[in-house]
């Protein structure tokens, strides 16, 4: 009695925050906890019910792991978490390596003037929507009229090739597309990083007689790893988890492109618009989460393990 | 030297150990004003290795400018041109038939730029003031239940139900099918940002200030208001900025709840005339127009244009809102 008393207190102490809060709290519970709860459906034979939401979930048969099953009997299953993976796995690498790339460059350029230009310009296309994106690329490989077949011409090639329907050529489109839109990014989120160094770590090492290489491999890189750690540790958490847009607007949904193109997020999709198979999705879709879920707790653990400092939590 | 304070002197009003360095960069160098020596910077690459990083960064940067330009071109060429030589980087006949065409089809241009101003404005609004306050609140040790608070917020990052769940949720028991606060409310909060508001909180509202505020009587949320929301102005900036720039280039949320075309904002409207521009007449009162006029439509070209009309705030834009931007990357203060 007691307890329940003094929680009442304290509920009614806090009462200023708990109201700030409060808003927030009832979206994370409407639109984020209340669907953690909505993938129980993952393991049952969804059906509407138009009594409502509750309804729907409650009264659907319960299948156990069917769903799964028949998910992973299909090629889909493995087609699309290769996908997902193997594109992140070189987003992530990739990205680094370009966005540490220039950030280091952008910071050591003598002209700051020039630097600042580099740095609008390299900024501009993460501003852009994937539909806009998707034009800019239509530009380039449109058959008849884009730039890159009229540029094939212009070096004798007779032949236009039909972008949109050779696969092959789409692992490289996509890498280039992701790394054209999120390098300019980056690169600035490890700017500020570099930016923020102590100049004296520079003064003593030029003292020494550290030349720049020397500077930037013993003061910059060690300085900004442990953000390199926190943003990969996120980054791997994700990897079970693609862009939407990059996948599904920059090939145009073009059927031929699937195999190369199609990944958890842009199945997940078509499961409610053209397969229909509303549980199956779902299954899918926790399939990704919880795979993502396991993985951000791994690396953390590893990292934790390594260097507690590094950690995220 | 220039770029560097750009970037520090948004984040806070204490002096950073940049700034310090700074000034002894300038104590350091007599010799800056003789033009010998003013070109090499100590802090600099020089000679072939900076020339080198220039073009290539240089190429890089005028690569991410270059496609919004080349749409701006192919929107001001002739339809028939672009039937003839494709889209050319400088077309033989220049025409401005493409916008001529969609100022006749106005109607439901200009419907959907209502909607997705209305839709930024509105969302933006709301979505900052569920972070801000969420995130202060967790911010303050007073809060008994913070930590419970801020648990729930980050657990967000780690896991979903996924899309499936949020969409049946969304449709069935909210009933957001063809509503506005379809294209509102899914993006209204936002785990990291809270995280990243907890932290400036933390930093840039000091407890001392607070204190004497309440020993005057003043209640939490007349706090938070005259003080906090003041002192804080570039932490919500930048979060307002995020929500704004989130707002104005969604298309997926209309993509899932969004039919009626009165409701369909510009990107979405992008989307749909990727296939069709037949969706702008449609929807367009403009009747005048029969339907062998249709082949004349000026198609690419018209597209385009729609490319162009649809980035053309946020290019204008940009050059001042960057800074800001840049301000709200130190994702290092996520940390506890």
């Amino acid at each position: 009695m007691n307890r329940i008393k003094s929680f009442f207190q304290d509920v009614y102490k806090n009462r200023v925050w708990l109201l700030m809060v409060l808003p927030g709290t009832i979206w994370l519970l409407l639109f984020s906890y209340l669907p953690m709860f909505g993938t129980v459906i993952a393991f049952k034979n969804f059906r509407y019910d138009p009594n409502g939401f509750f309804a729907s979930i409650l009264n659907s048969e319960w299948v156990a792991f069917e769903n799964f099953k028949f998910l992973f009997n299909t090629n889909d299953a493995w087609i699309i978490t290769r996908n997902t993976v193997l594109y992140n796995l070189v987003f992530i690498v990739v990205g680094l390596i370009l966005a540490v790339f220039v950030a280091i460059v952008l910071s050591e350029l003598a002209n700051k003037r020039l630097s600042k230009i580099y740095q609008t310009g390299m900024l501009f296309p993460h501003f852009l929507s994937w539909v806009v994106v998707s034009y800019f690329v239509f530009t380039f490989l449109s058959v008849d009229r884009g730039l890159l077949n009229n540029i094939l011409l212009w070096f004798g090639v007779e032949d236009p090739i039909s972008w949109y329907n050779e696969a092959k050529y789409w692992p490289v489109i996509i890498v280039l597309t992701s790394m054209w839109k999120g390098v300019g990014y980056g690169s600035i989120v490890y700017l500020a990083a570099i930016v923020g160094i102590d100049k004296n770590y520079y003064e003593a090492a030029m003292i020494d007689g550290a030349n720049k290489w020397q500077q930037i491999r013993n003061i910059t890189i060690p300085m900004i790893t442990p953000l390199i750690v926190i943003l990969t540790i996120l980054n791997v958490g994700r990897i079970f988890s693609a862009d939407f847009g990059l996948f599904f607007q920059v090939p145009r949904d073009s059927g031929p492109l699937y195999s190369v193109t199609n990944v958890i997020d842009t199945y997940v999709y078509r499961g409610i618009t053209t397969m229909g198979d509303i549980s199956m999705s779902t299954a899918a879709g926790l399939y990704q989460s919880i795979v993502g879920f396991a993985l951000v707790m791994l690396t953390n653990y590893l990292v934790q393990k390594v260097d507690k400092e590094y950690a995220l939590f | 030297m220039w770029q560097i304070t750009m970037i520090t002197n948004q984040n806070s009003s204490q002096p950073t150990p940049l700034n310090k360095g700074n000034a002894q960069n300038q104590v350091n160098q007599p010799n800056k004003k003789s033009k010998r020596k003013k070109k090499y910077t100590p802090h600099g690459l020089n000679g072939f290795p900076n020339l080198l990083m220039n073009i290539l960064l240089g190429s890089f940067s005028i690569m991410c400018i270059f496609p919004f330009l080349y749409v701006i071109v192919i929107s001001l060429t002739d339809e028939k041109t672009l039937a003839r030589n494709g889209y050319q980087l400088l077309p033989e006949i220049w025409s401005f038939e493409a916008y001529r065409y969609l100022w006749q089809m106005k109607d439901q241009l200009l419907q959907s730029y209502t909607i997705t101003i209305v839709v930024t404005v509105l969302g933006t609004l709301v979505s900052v003031i569920m972070i801000s306050l969420y995130a202060y609140a967790i911010s303050r040790k007073q809060f008994k239940y913070r930590g419970f608070f801020t648990f729930i917020a980050f657990f967000t990052m780690l896991f979903s139900g996924g899309l499936i769940p949020f969409y049946i949720v969304a449709t069935q028991f909210l009933h957001l099918r063809n509503s506005i606060w379809a294209l509102i409310l899914p993006l209204a909060m936002n785990a990291f940002y809270i995280l990243i508001m907890r932290t400036f909180f933390q930093r840039s509202v000091p407890e001392s200030i607070l204190e004497s505020a309440r020993i005057d009587g003043a209640s939490e949320l007349r706090i938070f208001v005259k003080i906090v929301a003041p002192l804080s102005l570039p932490g919500l900036a930048t979060i307002a900025l995020f929500s704004t720039l989130g707002y104005w280039n969604d298309w997926f949320n209309a993509l899932l709840f969004i039919d009626e075309p009165h409701l369909v904002p510009l990107q979405s409207m992008l989307m749909k005339i990727e296939n069709n521009i037949e969706f702008l007449r449609q929807n367009s009162l403009a009747g005048g127009i029969q339907n062998d006029l249709l082949s004349a439509i000026p198609q690419d070209a018209a597209k385009m244009a729609m490319v162009v009309i649809s980035t053309l705030p946020i290019a204008i834009a940009y050059p001042f809102f960057q800074k800001y931007f840049v301000s709200g990357l130190t994702i290092g203060g996520v940390k506890e």
